[in-house]
């Protein structure tokens, strides 16, 4: 015990956030839903920033604002009133509660607050209200991202509920470009489906007469509450086991059929996602994205050389670094080293600078390690705070993967043509 | 009509129309999403740009990754603020305290980066979980020599205010640590400046072209070794005063070190922090140097900002920003561009900050302490304004509804303070209020 505690150094220019930052952007995700955080004004303040600095859209997320007396009393009285306040303030369809070091740390029973709270307002409406337990001190924003996808489904799926889709799709801390590329690749499949959570509208809208203090889109409650009665969920990513996966809670309790496959990029990890959808819908491959697989292809082929043998680093969530290897692979790049929250940025700085690979991969954080060895950065994942349009870089599907692949292929051409002498005009 | 909280009528105040009764310095309603931060983020806004300082964040990893290279604050020499360093405790930290791991990372942080200073910042569940910071930080102080300076700032306790509090509680522990030679008679610190995007160098400059000395800057491009001595100068002039004005009470009541407060924004008020500092020291030299100085930067930009002004005439503004100092030069500057106010709203501004206030601007406005997104959006509508001016939380705010915005906080990259600052500011007002977009149809006419 006491040995873990010294071998661990102080974590210098972290990979991850804390917990709650991924419970907000599920809470995005969901019609009608505003995030509540328990804990100090503090959490919410600085998560929105983070949020509204890489999305570049209002991010409304509340705080029941600890106080002196709530962090030595409880605070529940403080969860009470704020729950009141966001109800005249917001009117809301559903609150999502996630809890923060203080309130875990004080012992705060949110779960039991919350039953309080609906009894003492019997009779008045109430929206839905679900929480997650999200300590700062316990894993990263991506657990933080799951655990809360997992609590709403626990939540609010309920066997009682009328069929709606066949097809929950759990895709992860993915664009709102890609959220909006499953949604027509489903479509064109003739699939129903919900993909929880969906912030492609909440996160990436369009603009506004008038305020909405409520962001438009997400997944409708209605089909969170059908989820139990889909055949099928499907899990992109395969990091989480049974237990943590929302799909594995309805498979079990329910009897829904769970599926797993990596986040769709590159040939081969795209090619299994739509034969899963071809299977699930017994619908051929549509011709459009036969033709967009050929495109990207034939791609592969013109762009060959200046890829093979090149040396990559890359770093992002674990969905996300799996999903890259393995086009890497395909186009005969060699990833050097790779993180998905292990190891922190100083870390990663010295293993770029002992290794000196080609190209990083990864978010606009690795931006420094990259200005410092004068090697580039292709930005993906999240957060992208330095460019414009980071939430909505496509990178899922062969499109995505086409995309990406330009922009990989172009960071080598733009290495060769400035350090060419003269710069050739031609590359 | 905006729905206002009932628990915030009172923050409230339309000039003209309302009996003025603001209440303000009031803990953020529960439920609201305030712009406001915490006395973690308050404390380590004032203390992020010492360069040369290890600035450590004990505590779950969440406050030091969101406070990872947060502001353009520049240094002319380290960067090693720019790092973010967390003891990133766990669940057995939590249950077995943290102490020991906050000794171990202080000790081979500071063999690794070689600081001049540490500051040791406790976050929401340092104290719950029962960890001696103040003894850690005084045994690694006698260990490496260097001062290790804990800074008690667990979110809850208070607002930003007492963060800021904190701050300046732990740079007066260093004050007076170090010799004043060579400290002319001539000589003030800067306090309140924290050097987004160099604006410190054209203030010193100033300063220094008029013949006197800066000691210390605080904290923009700041150094340990500057704030040891700081004592030495005689004057301190504080800028952002809600920030900075406790150390100056500080060292005024230690010291004997008199202040006073200015801001470095805008013609008038930057004319004017100059000429009291040159006034103070009553040196006639000094006097007809800032005279000069001060005729030739105006001459310099003022017909430049003068053209601007004319397409910026009978446009009106609304103002969020987090202390009031600041919100009283941009409604003057402002008004210089030919543009009044229509709203404005600090984060932490007093009764008597939100009073001159009420009197500086025009019948009709919007005076409002600690508002959220509900209420300034509606205001924005409300009063038709064709400008934001707030930070980084406020900015997606003016452009949902199709205003113009402009930064006045921590991610400026543009320098506003000082006479060239002006002209920056004046630019950046006209190329956001003028651009074409605006005009574009929301809808597709057919």
């Amino acid at each position: 015990m006491e040995k873990t505690i010294i071998d661990r150094p102080a974590t210098r220019n972290s990979c991850v956030l804390c917990a709650p930052l991924g419970a907000s952007i599920v809470f995005q995700g969901i019609e009608g839903c505003l995030p509540l955080l328990h804990g100090s004004q503090g959490c919410a303040t600085y998560i929105r920033r983070y949020l509204i600095s890489h999305f570049r859209e209002p991010v409304d997320i509340a705080s029941s604002n600890f106080s002196e007396e709530s962090a030595i009393f409880g605070g529940k009285e403080n969860l009470k009133k704020a729950l009141s306040n966001l109800i005249t303030q917001y009117q809301p369809r559903l609150i999502g509660v996630a809890s923060t070091c203080l309130s875990e740390t004080i012992g705060d029973d949110v779960r039991a607050i919350l039953k309080e709270y609906r009894k003492e307002n019997q009779g008045s409406p109430l929206p839905e209200m679900v929480n997650v337990s999200t300590p700062s001190y316990h894993g990263s924003h991506w657990d933080g991202f799951w655990k809360t996808v997992l609590a709403v489904v626990t939540q609010l799926s309920s066997q009682e509920e009328p069929v709606r889709q066949r097809l929950n799709v759990f895709p992860g801390l993915v664009s709102t470009a890609d959220l909006r590329h499953l949604r027509e690749i489903f479509t064109d499949f003739g699939i129903s489906f919900s993909i929880l959570p969906d912030y492609a509208d909440s996160l990436d809208s369009d603009a506004w007469d008038n305020y909405h203090s409520l962001h438009e889109g997400g997944t409708p409650l209605s089909e969170i509450r059908a989820m139990g009665r889909a055949e099928f969920s499907l899990d992109l990513g395969q990091a989480l086991t049974a237990e943590d996966s929302a799909s594995g809670y309805l498979a079990k309790n329910s009897g829904v059929t769970r599926l797993s496959c990596g986040w769709p990029v590159g040939i081969n990890e795209s090619d299994a996602f739509f034969r899963l959808l071809s299977r699930i819908s017994s619908q051929p491959v549509p011709e459009k994205y036969r033709q967009e697989r050929s495109r990207l292809l034939d791609a592969y082929y013109d762009g060959h050389k200046y890829m093979f043998g090149k040396r990559a680093v890359v770093y992002g969530s674990p969905e996300m670094v799996a999903a890259i290897v393995s086009m890497l692979k395909e186009i005969g790049v060699i990833p050097v080293f790779c993180s998905t929250a292990d190891t922190d940025f100083a870390g990663i700085e010295e293993r770029v600078i002992e290794l000196r690979p080609d190209f990083l991969i990864g978010s606009s954080k690795g931006y420094q390690i990259s200005r410092k060895t004068g090697i580039p950065l292709l930005r993906a994942g999240f957060p992208i705070h330095d460019r414009f349009g980071g939430q909505r870089e496509l990178l899922l599907g062969y499109r995505g993967t086409q995309r990406f692949f330009d922009h990989l292929v172009n960071v080598v051409i733009a290495g060769v043509q400035d350090s060419s002498p003269g710069g050739y005009a031609y590359v | 009509m905006v729905k206002i909280l009932a628990e915030r009528k009172k923050q409230v105040f339309r000039q003209g129309q309302d009996k003025f009764d603001l209440a303000c310095g009031k803990h953020s309603v529960a439920g609201s999403v305030s712009q406001r931060a915490c006395v973690f983020c308050g404390a380590r806004v004032v203390l992020y740009p010492i360069a040369d300082a290890l600035h450590l964040v004990h505590g779950p990893i969440g406050c030091a990754a969101y406070t990872w290279d947060i502001r353009g604050a520049l240094s002319s020499g380290p960067q090693l603020h720019r790092m973010s360093f967390s003891t990133d405790l766990r669940e057995m930290e939590v249950v077995y305290g943290g102490e020991k791991k906050l000794y171990r990372d202080l000790r081979s942080l500071i063999a690794e980066y070689k600081p001049r200073a540490a500051f040791v910042y406790s976050t929401c569940i340092v104290g719950l979980i029962g960890d001696d910071v103040d003894a850690v930080c005084r045994r690694v102080s006698r260990e490496t020599n260097i001062p290790v300076l804990p800074v008690s700032a667990p979110g809850f306790q208070g607002t930003k205010k007492d963060g800021y509090r904190a701050a300046c509680e732990a740079l007066f522990k260093l004050v007076g640590t170090a010799s004043v030679k060579d400290v002319s008679r001539f000589s003030v610190n800067i306090l309140g400046d924290f050097n987004i995007a160099g604006e410190i160098w054209t203030i010193k400059k100033y300063y220094e072209e008029m013949g006197v000395q800066v000691v210390a800057t605080m904290t923009g491009d700041g150094r340990v070794g500057d704030i040891r001595r700081a004592h030495g100068a005689a004057l301190n002039v504080v800028q952002c005063s809600g920030s900075m004005s406790h150390l100056a009470e500080l060292m005024k009541n230690k010291f004997k070190q008199p202040f006073i407060r200015v801001s470095y924004f805008g013609f008038e008020d930057m004319a004017a922090a100059l000429y009291q500092v040159a006034d103070f020291f009553g040196n006639s030299l000094i006097q007809e140097k800032t005279v000069a100085l001060v005729k030739r930067e105006i001459e310099l930009v003022n017909p430049i900002v003068q053209v601007y002004r004319r397409a910026l005439t009978g446009k009106t503004a609304a103002i969020y920003v987090g202390g009031a100092f600041k919100a009283f030069s941009l409604v003057r500057a402002l008004r210089l561009i030919g543009m009044e106010t229509a709203i404005v709203g600090t984060q932490t501004g007093g009764v008597e900050d939100y009073q001159k206030l009420k009197e500086l601007c025009s019948e009709g406005t919007i005076i409002v302490d600690d508002s959220n997104p509900v209420e300034l959006s509606a205001f924005l509508k409300e009063k038709k304004v064709d400008l934001l001016i707030g930070g980084v939380k406020e900015r997606p705010l003016a452009y949902k509804m199709g205003i113009g915005f402009c930064d006045h906080n921590h991610e400026r990259k543009i320098p506003l303070s000082g006479f060239s600052g002006m002209l920056n500011f004046t630019r950046e007002v006209y190329a956001t209020v003028l651009s074409p977009v605006w005009k574009i149809s929301k809808e597709i006419e057919v």
